[in-house]
């Protein structure tokens, strides 16, 4: 019965109820696409890397002009590092996951392949790597202790690559429905390396850049001085991570004084810095959102309270002709909801094509349909909650006041 | 007539002052977001190197092979350097320079300080002038420095300061990875937004704070920072003749006429090459200019571009409450509106006033709102990305603050001070 009234009500109300249907189906159309960019944001903060992060300690460093006895000055390091309390593996690379760069290449199951369709990561690492970065062999076993090869003699006639390890994703890529062990990939030159392993995970150090190929990785059995990978990863026990870092400078600078340490961090750390500008959009969107609903709802309980003092008399009236104040409260909040009904279904439509002009316009994904509900469930409880003070301020006025003229 | 009108607004506002606080802080809500969006957006955007920026122009050009090339496709940002040695030396654009980016240890002679590395440019004579790079002390070097190799560097004011500690250091000289450079030059801070001339690192990041000749950097063979393409392998990729590019040529045409000259004189060298089968690609030549390159790297990060859209629609939600609230208000006036009515105001007075009220509150807004804007530029500089320093308020942005404030509650106000002034005097007098 009460529906009916209400909307005749409204009907005479048109150009304010059509403003708050119109600011709740904004308000929603935003606050639908903002909470679905800020989930897209917390989701790929949680991207995963396959490394053992809590245990990794990353040094970055260079040295000072061109030094000819880098590799020596290499393997003293990495004794010295492997002394210190804590340190469970060291080893020299080439790149780290969240590092800052990365070093990629073309991969192909054909020689001289004229136009190799993958490009993976291509991580290095001297013995140790694998277990330093804490991967997981799922099919085949490591790297041998005899088939490192040093970084300097590539490209010399005594340097082979005799083996490799993919991702499992890229050998699922290079052979797909079928196992890549034991198969021969060309990585850089005509002879071919052949796969003797494949790890669970291992992201690409920049996956956010390189979406279509982020689980892309191989690892080359390489021994790298210093100079040519510039990066020590260390494993070592998560509690005794300050402990360490503190200690590289004056440890590495006893092997050999002319060198600059770059940078020293905790993998950690390395996540953190690498999703800065996710954090700071969710952290704008969420806020953007709550002073949006606040402003939406201040907006119903201005309006409201509007409704509720104009209709003093009629109120009355109804009051008088035996309306309890249950009907009056249920009154408003009945309005209320038929309102932000109306504005929601709007505003789902809304969102709709916002989310569709955004796809176009920056590579946001598809807004899945169950956002459009969590932000009409929104909304409704919070029109409730809004008109909750006006319709009980309604339902106290006095049947009196319908004897009264004002 | 006006004062009055403020008199009657400042009345308006006492007897409802939660309603009138809602509206304000609405208002400063959405034009403190907008605002603050839009000064980065303005930032980001701006014009790095004004009055010059469409004399100088980018070389692009595509030395690669068949395989892969995409019809209709861009050429590759840099050029190799053999390419941009022949460019240079043929010399037809009013001025040019070639460069790359790098980066080498210095060994400061000072007690107590360590080697540290710094960004540089290795780059040619006329960069100087061509970027208006502003000097504390000394110049650049001479093009016969760059012929000869010579020995000398250009650092910005804040080395020289952390190396010295003091800004004339002309005829000094300073240890760069084992060799002796002398300096004849300090610039003085120099930071254009976005690095334009070498969008390979971090468009909105300090620049650098060494220059020297190109020759020299190879002479020496410091570091190169920054992108590197090679399209076939090669064991040396920063050899003559390598077939990699890592090389930005920006050349300075004074008239349109002449971009239009230089644009022939690429494409002719373009099919020169292709002759001598150096090149296999059809000729693909762009030109770009300062304003033109940006847009085409899309240096602006679209984070904020997405965050600008964010705020204004929520500056429209809060619009459209403040509309609701404003009708709200007028309506609830109706008696005393018949009342000015019937004593003789004009509708459009009565509209007047309205708006008079309307735009008070705009105003209240706007000033609520610049300081929510500087709040949240404040909140901007604290994050940790590249550009967040650049972010703070300008003169304009200031006075597009209260513009947009103004502008938006009188847009805000049109509805309802129509919708108030329709009140018909007779009714309103005889129902009460």
């Amino acid at each position: 019965m009460q529906f009916f009234a209400i909307l005749s009500t409204l009907r005479r109300h048109r150009t304010a109820a059509a403003l708050i249907v119109f600011e709740i189906a904004l308000s929603c159309a935003i606050v639908c696409n903002a909470i679905f960019l800020i989930g897209d944001r917390l989701s790929r903060m949680d991207l995963p890397t396959g490394v053992a992060e809590p245990e990794l300690v990353r040094i970055q460093l260079t040295g000072i002009g061109r030094k000819a006895d880098a590799a020596a000055v290499t393997v003293q390091d990495l004794a010295a590092l492997r002394a210190l309390p804590g340190v469970k593996s060291v080893v020299s690379t080439n790149m780290v996951p969240f590092g800052g760069g990365s070093w990629d290449t073309t991969i192909s199951t054909l020689p001289d392949d004229p136009d190799p369709q993958v490009r993976s990561a291509l991580y290095m690492g001297g013995p140790g790597m694998l277990e330093t970065l804490g991967v997981h062999v799922i099919a085949g076993r490591g790297f041998l202790p005899d088939e490192y090869a040093d970084f300097h003699a590539l490209g010399t006639a005594q340097a082979k690559l005799p083996s490799i390890i993919l991702s499992r994703a890229l050998a699922e890529r290079l052979f797909p429905g079928k196992s890549a062990l034991g198969q021969a990939v060309y990585v850089w030159s005509k002879d071919p390396q052949t796969v003797v392993g494949v790890v669970d995970f291992l992201t690409h150090p920049d996956p956010i850049q390189h979406g279509d190929r982020a689980a892309y990785s191989l690892v080359l059995p390489m021994n790298l001085s210093y100079a040519d990978g510039g990066t020590y990863l260390m494993r070592v026990e998560p509690e005794r991570r300050a402990e360490v870092l503190a200690a590289v400078d004056t440890t590495l600078h006893k092997v050999e004084p002319s060198r600059v340490i770059v940078r020293r961090d905790m993998f950690t750390d390395m996540r953190k810095d690498y999703f800065k500008d996710d954090r700071a959009a969710y952290l704008l969107g969420f806020g953007v959102s709550i002073v949006l609903l606040i402003i939406t709802a201040l907006g119903v309980v201005g309006l409201t309270s509007f409704w509720v003092q104009q209709r003093r008399r009629q109120i009355g009236i109804r009051r008088a002709l035996g309306a309890t104040r249950g009907d009056i409260l249920r009154y408003f909040q009945l309005e209320n909801f038929i309102l932000v009904t109306m504005g929601t279904v709007i505003g789902m439509a809304l969102a709709y094509a916002i989310n569709l002009w955004l796809m176009q316009k920056y590579h946001v994904t598809r807004l899945p349909a169950e956002f459009l509900p969590i932000g009409a469930a929104l909304l409704w409880g919070l029109g409730q909650i809004a008109v909750l003070g006006p319709a009980v301020r309604a339902s106290l006025i006095s049947p009196a006041i319908a004897t009264r003229s004002v | 007539m006006f004062s009055y009108y403020l008199d009657l607004a400042r009345r308006s506002f006492r007897r409802n002052v939660a309603l009138t606080a809602l509206m304000i802080v609405a208002i400063a809500f959405g034009v403190g977001a907008s605002m603050t969006t839009f000064t980065v957006l303005h930032v980001l955007s701006a014009d790095p190197i004004p009055g010059k920026s469409h004399q100088l122009y980018i070389v692009q050009l595509d030395p690669e092979r068949m395989i892969g090339l995409v019809p209709g496709g861009e050429p590759p940002d840099q050029l190799t350097w053999l390419d941009a040695q022949a460019l240079m030396r043929e010399g037809h654009a009013d001025h040019q320079v070639m460069m790359t980016g790098g980066h080498a240890a210095v060994e400061p002679q000072r007690e107590g300080l360590e080697p540290f590395f710094v960004d540089g440019r290795w780059t040619t004579s006329e960069f100087f002038d061509m970027f208006r790079v502003p000097f504390v002390a000394g110049s650049g070097w001479r093009a016969e420095d760059d012929a000869s190799a010579a020995r000398v560097v250009v650092i910005a004011r804040s080395l020289a300061e952390r190396l010295f500690g003091a800004v004339d250091v002309v005829g000094r000289s300073l240890r760069l990875e084992g060799t002796e450079l002398r300096i004849i030059g300090v610039t003085d801070t120099w930071r254009p937004s976005p690095h334009f001339y070498d969008l390979n690192t971090d468009p909105y990041a300090k620049g650098e704070q060494l220059f020297l000749p190109f020759a020299t950097s190879r002479d020496l063979k410091l570091g190169h920072e920054g992108g590197m393409n090679c399209w076939r392998e090669s064991p040396d990729p920063e050899a003559l003749g390598a077939p990699c590019e890592w090389i930005q040529m920006w050349v300075e045409l004074d008239s349109p006429a002449r971009a239009a000259a230089y644009r022939d004189t690429l494409t002719r060298y373009s099919e020169e090459q292709r002759r001598t089968g150096r090149f296999e690609r059809p000729s693909n030549v762009r030109l770009r200019d300062v304003i033109e390159w940006i847009s085409y790297k899309e240096v602006v990060p679209s984070d904020v571009r997405l965050q600008t859209w964010v705020a204004l629609g929520f500056l429209l939600v809060c619009l459209i409450n403040t509309v609701g609230l404003l009708l709200t208000k007028f309506l609830r006036r109706s008696m005393e509106i018949g009342v000015r009515r019937a004593l003789g105001a004009s509708k459009r007075a009565i509209f007047t006033q309205l708006l008079v009220e309307a735009s008070v509150i705009g105003v209240a807004g706007g000033v609520l709102g610049l300081g929510l804007a500087w709040l949240g530029l404040y909140a901007v500089r604290q994050q940790p990305t590249a550009y967040a320093e650049l972010a703070s308020l300008d003169l304009p942005m200031l006075g597009a603050t209260l513009v947009l404030s103004i502008v938006s509650s009188m847009v805000a106000g049109l509805l309802p001070a129509w919708r108030g002034c329709q009140v018909t005097p007779a009714i309103q007098l005889k129902s009460h």
